[in-house]
């Protein structure tokens, strides 16, 4: 029987967008928890840290409450594209970002922090807005551990399980990522699929890890 | 022309006790040195008028824009104040060379006279070697110039110094003020450095803040705060070694001249005009003023006291003697040859050295 690469493709995908969406709003709740003063400053901390801790089920879940045809947010997306969100892989993409993000926001928030303030005071007395700052000066020169925090997003990101079987569901072709028909092969006792799958899964991650540590290896000599 | 009046207070935390600085100075074209010991509030001072500490009251002016007035609520940002700033590890960025380190600085300029001005300004401050390099590939007087340079850039209307010569061996101490003073006579701009230097004060400055415990205790002169320290606390500040406690035996206006006890000793000065006889008071004497000569059988002359020497120590031009009752003397190498086989010495005061706080 032919192995269907179509889950390792679809995780691929979703996992990339899911690592660009928590890049971009990561990075902008790691600036404001590394930079601003603000009340619920800690608690933003902990929410945002809360994927990290809670089991995957419990994210789906929420995501479950929060985005189900029933919600308010749900009929919003049910009435904006014309269909509901759960089961799709654009809920998928949701559930990876979530699973993500922690990771992110907590590495570029250290690596902010660790960036010498005399530098963000220098650009700021030259005359530099407070986005100039941050690109030109504070993101440069925490760039290698952004990055690194980044692949081992996208790692986490691939990984994702739990959460997204709750909100997207297990439609062979259409929601069923790489780790999901992992299980199902082996659920159905199709052990080809589901060492290829294995197989292909460990060498994406091993060669992901290994660049993030390349990365910071490279970061602690620079 | 900077004018502030700055008042910021820190309650006291678990790990630092209560601070309150409260200062006011005005500080015109030249070198004006904010000197005094570590956490004294110098470096607050300048971030208070470059916009990186907000004061709880007060107002900072340069020239005649208003940078910071509590009463009416203006703050401008720090990119809004136009204060060139050397920070004291120059905080040059390190993933930029040093020609981006200048163009960064250049942006308000549009391109081509940014261009312009960077490439003055690696002239002009001997970078030409250099531009493609970033800040760990070049020497440390090349990162202190690019620094400086990096802050003129902008033409600003004022420029900040923080312990720009701090953790400098003596020729880029050298080069640093040279370039200093080139610059002070080349740029017609307040330059405020924030030194504990006394040396460089006299170096470069023609007006000196003497800040202790976030107060300024005295200003003036470099010169002028020496010869006539305001306190004992000043007097310490500038490193005036000896401080006695006394009392004025005797005042004579028209003879100009006094009698001051301390110690077991009593030795005759100048009047000391505003003071009254039985006067407790501080007797302030620098140590480079006070003579010591041996005393070979011969009896004290008026105003020398003898007194037993108890260490040397070396200094590069000069060699400081120790007496019993802290009583210090700096004498001349070449002097100090000549007498050092002195068994019994004696100190000889001059009266017009003497200066009572």
């Amino acid at each position: 029987m032919a192995v269907n690469w179509f889950p390792l493709w679809l995780s691929l995908r979703v996992a990339a967008l899911a690592t660009l969406i928590s890049l971009a709003l990561g990075l902008w709740i790691a600036y404001l928890l590394a930079n601003r003063r603000f009340r619920g400053k800690e608690l933003l901390d902990a929410v945002v840290t809360l994927p990290l801790v809670l089991p995957p089920t419990v994210l789906g879940y929420y995501l479950l409450v929060v985005l189900g045809r029933m919600s308010p947010v749900g009929r919003v997306y049910e009435w904006a594209f014309g269909g509901p969100l759960v089961f799709t892989w654009q809920a998928a993409v949701l559930a990876s970002t979530l699973h993500a993000i922690p990771l992110l926001v907590k590495s570029a928030r250290a690596a902010f922090e660790t960036v010498d303030r005399s530098f963000e005071k220098a650009a700021r007395n030259l005359g530099a807005s407070d986005w100039r700052v941050f690109w030109r000066v504070t993101l440069p020169l925490s760039r290698r551990a952004v990055v690194a925090a980044t692949v081992l997003a996208f790692a986490r990101a691939l990984g994702d399980f739990g959460a997204t079987l709750m909100i997207a569901g297990d439609i062979p072709g259409k929601t069923q990522t790489a780790a999901i028909a992992i299980y199902d092969a082996v659920e159905g006792g199709d052990t080809l699929v589901a060492r290829v799958l294995v197989l292909a899964l460990s060498v994406v991650a091993i060669a992901i890890v290994y660049a993030a540590n390349r990365l910071q290896q490279r970061q602690v000599a620079g | 022309m900077i004018q502030a009046r700055i008042a910021k207070r820190f309650p006291p935390q678990p790990d630092s006790a209560e601070f309150s600085l409260e200062i006011e100075f005005q500080a015109g074209a030249g070198v004006t040195a904010l000197f005094g010991p570590s956490g004294a509030g110098k470096t607050l001072t300048l971030d208070s008028i470059a916009g990186f500490a907000r004061p709880d009251s007060g107002r900072i002016m340069l020239d005649d824009e208003i940078l910071f007035d509590a009463a009416s609520h203006v703050s401008l940002r720090p990119q809004e104040r136009h204060c060139g700033y050397v920070f004291q590890n120059y905080a040059l960025f390190p993933h930029m060379t040093i020609r981006q380190n200048l163009v960064f600085a250049a942006d308000r300029h549009p391109r081509l006279e940014r261009h312009r001005r960077v490439n003055e300004m690696l002239e002009r401050f001997h970078l030409t070697d250099v531009p493609g390099r970033r800040p760990h590939e070049v020497s440390g007087g090349q990162k202190q110039r690019c620094s400086i340079a990096r802050a003129l850039i902008g033409s600003p209307r004022l420029l900040l110094l923080d312990e720009p010569a701090r953790g400098l061996d003596a020729p880029l101490r050298a080069e640093l003020y040279a370039l200093l003073r080139k610059i002070r006579a080349e740029f017609a701009i307040p330059i405020l450095l924030v030194t504990h230097d006394l040396e460089e004060c006299f170096e470069l400055a023609e007006e000196m803040l003497i800040l202790r415990g976030g107060r300024i205790v005295q200003s003036g002169a470099p010169r002028e705060i020496l010869e006539q320290p305001a306190s004992v606390e000043v007097a310490r500040l500038v490193g005036i070694s000896n401080l006695f406690e006394a009392e004025i035996t005797a005042l004579d206006p028209g003879r100009n001249t006094s009698r001051v006890k301390f110690q077991s000793h009593e030795i005759m000065g100048t009047y000391f005009p505003g003071h009254l006889r039985g006067d407790r008071v501080w007797l302030c004497v620098r140590a480079e003023d006070l003579r010591a000569v041996g005393q070979n059988g011969s009896r004290p002359e008026p105003n020398q006291v003898s007194a037993k020497l108890l260490r040397i120590s070396e200094r590069p031009q000069s060699v400081r003697l120790e007496f019993a009752g802290d009583i210090s003397v700096d004498m001349p190498r070449q002097e100090f040859e000549r007498q050092k086989d002195n068994k019994d010495w004696m100190i000889e005061f001059p009266p017009n050295a003497l200066r009572v706080l």
